[in-house]
């Protein structure tokens, strides 16, 4: 009984602090904005430049010009504002947004991110993820913990070509919560348990270097 | 003042386009686009484009016309993923593709616009991006040098312009327009609303008309949406 993509968004969501500007990515990051504790207020940046982003529209509010970076439609709440992408990449690459958190296809244990390209394959483009994971104070991932044919994505060094060296900060999949050292050697910390898994299940499909938190939380 | 506003895109397209001319281009997926002036692009048959864009359009809207036409030698961009033209295109080996984080592209137009001809950004080091590129530390982390890019023309879209080029744009489709516009030598702005000058508040212009070289209104807009999303009431 591992977690579902729900449950990993609402786990990525307890990250969260009082007066955090965060830029969400697309897929399970977008839904960390349905559990935002109530105590905690946050404003999310979208790098297509937009600060202050609000949920999506009613079927009448739809607004042509009022997008996020994922191209939907969303609404403005009180203190929105818009600026340029070289404004909006200055609060980026200048450490003024203090959370990002985004998708990942492979993670190595020195934080190492690998998320935009795989070689032999029509390849889409990096978008803002380089700029984001390289500006941004804190990163955290959010991904399912083994590749649809079983590999496990948290590894020694990653195989594809790299997003960013050293940039992650946290990994959130469906079995755990995991701290990365990306600033030292320290590898990989198991430091929370999924509901109804094992460090057993966890390491079988960890090829990272993982140790596990001496104050480890079993969900 | 020497007169800037034509009638139309195709007008003041004239004089401007050449084969192998390399474009600015405005905007974020469909949002703020130049449209007008890409269609009128597309009509004039110009080839061997190289575009610099954040995205390539979609099938049959935006830059994807003038890839659908051929017109297109080579895109610098950050994200191609909703074009599937473009996807042919690039897998028939006829169309090449210079990815740039979207950070590091924006960045380039501006410095290109602003008479800085490289600078430094973390973005992409240790990437594929940093390769064959200098690198150098700041305070003990690593930076990689980045281009100024200054292209033949900018094509840029506003929401409300006035007669001599000063431009206002409008919610998100801000974007990459203010940049574009600062990085040709010659930038054409299409206008929703084509005011006389003395009638935007000089507070609240986002670029000033010295950027701006000739402008059109391009109403009326039919403004496309590519992810339609709401919720229920």
């Amino acid at each position: 009984m591992a977690w579902t993509r729900e449950q990993m968004a609402a786990r990525a969501a307890k990250e969260l602090k009082d007066g955090y500007y965060v830029n969400l990515g697309i897929g399970i990051p977008t839904l960390v904005s349905n559990y935002v504790p109530e105590d905690v207020d946050i404003t999310l940046q979208s790098e297509n430049g937009m600060l202050g982003v609000g949920p999506f529209p009613l079927d009448n509010e739809v607004d042509a010009d009022i997008i996020n970076a994922g191209k939907q439609t969303v609404t403005e709440l009180k203190g929105t504002s818009y600026f340029s992408s070289a404004d909006s990449f200055a609060m980026v690459r200048g450490g003024h947004i203090d959370l990002s958190i985004l998708g990942a296809m492979e993670v190595a244990e020195n934080g190492d991110l690998a998320n935009w390209m795989i070689p032999g394959k029509m390849v889409k483009g990096m978008g803002g993820a380089m700029d984001l994971v390289a500006g941004v104070r804190r990163v955290i991932v959010t991904m399912e913990h083994v590749s649809k044919d079983g590999a496990s994505k948290l590894l020694k060094e990653c195989s594809l070509p790299l997003t960013g060296r050293r940039v992650v900060d946290m990994v959130i999949s469906e079995l755990g919560v995991f701290d990365i050292d990306k600033k030292g050697d320290g590898g990989v910390t198991l430091i929370e348990l999924a509901d109804g898994v094992t460090v057993e299940e966890v390491k079988a499909k960890t090829k990272a270097k993982l140790s596990i938190d001496a104050g480890l939380k079993v969900a | 003042m020497a007169n800037k506003v034509y009638k139309d895109a195709k007008s003041a397209l004239e004089g401007v386009l050449s084969d192998g001319m390399m474009v600015m281009c405005g905007g974020f997926g469909l949002v703020g686009i130049p449209d007008k002036l890409i269609r009128a692009m597309r009509d004039a048959g110009v080839k061997n484009l190289t575009c610099v864009s954040n995205n390539a359009g979609i099938d049959g809207a935006g830059l994807g016309l003038l890839l659908e036409a051929g017109q297109v030698k080579k895109m610098i961009s950050s994200y191609v993923g909703e074009n599937k033209t473009f996807a042919k295109l690039y897998l028939e080996g006829k169309l090449e593709i210079e990815f740039n984080p979207q950070g590091t592209l924006a960045e380039r137009c501006r410095a290109g616009g602003a008479g800085i001809p490289a600078f430094y950004t973390k973005t992409g080091v240790g990437t594929e991006v940093a390769k064959g590129k200098e690198t150098k530390i700041f305070d003990g982390q690593e930076y990689v040098m980045e281009r100024g890019l200054v292209g033949d023309v900018a094509l840029v879209k506003a929401w409300k312009g006035d007669t001599s080029g000063n431009l206002v744009y409008r919610k998100a489709a801000r974007n990459f327009n203010p940049m574009m516009a600062t990085a040709a030598r010659i930038c054409i702005a299409e206008v929703e609303e084509l005011v006389p000058v003395g009638q935007l508040d000089p507070d609240h212009i986002h670029t000033p008309g010295i950027f701006v070289n000739r402008i059109l209104c391009g109403a009326p807009y039919d403004k496309q949406i590519e992810q339609r999303t709401i919720r229920k009431a």
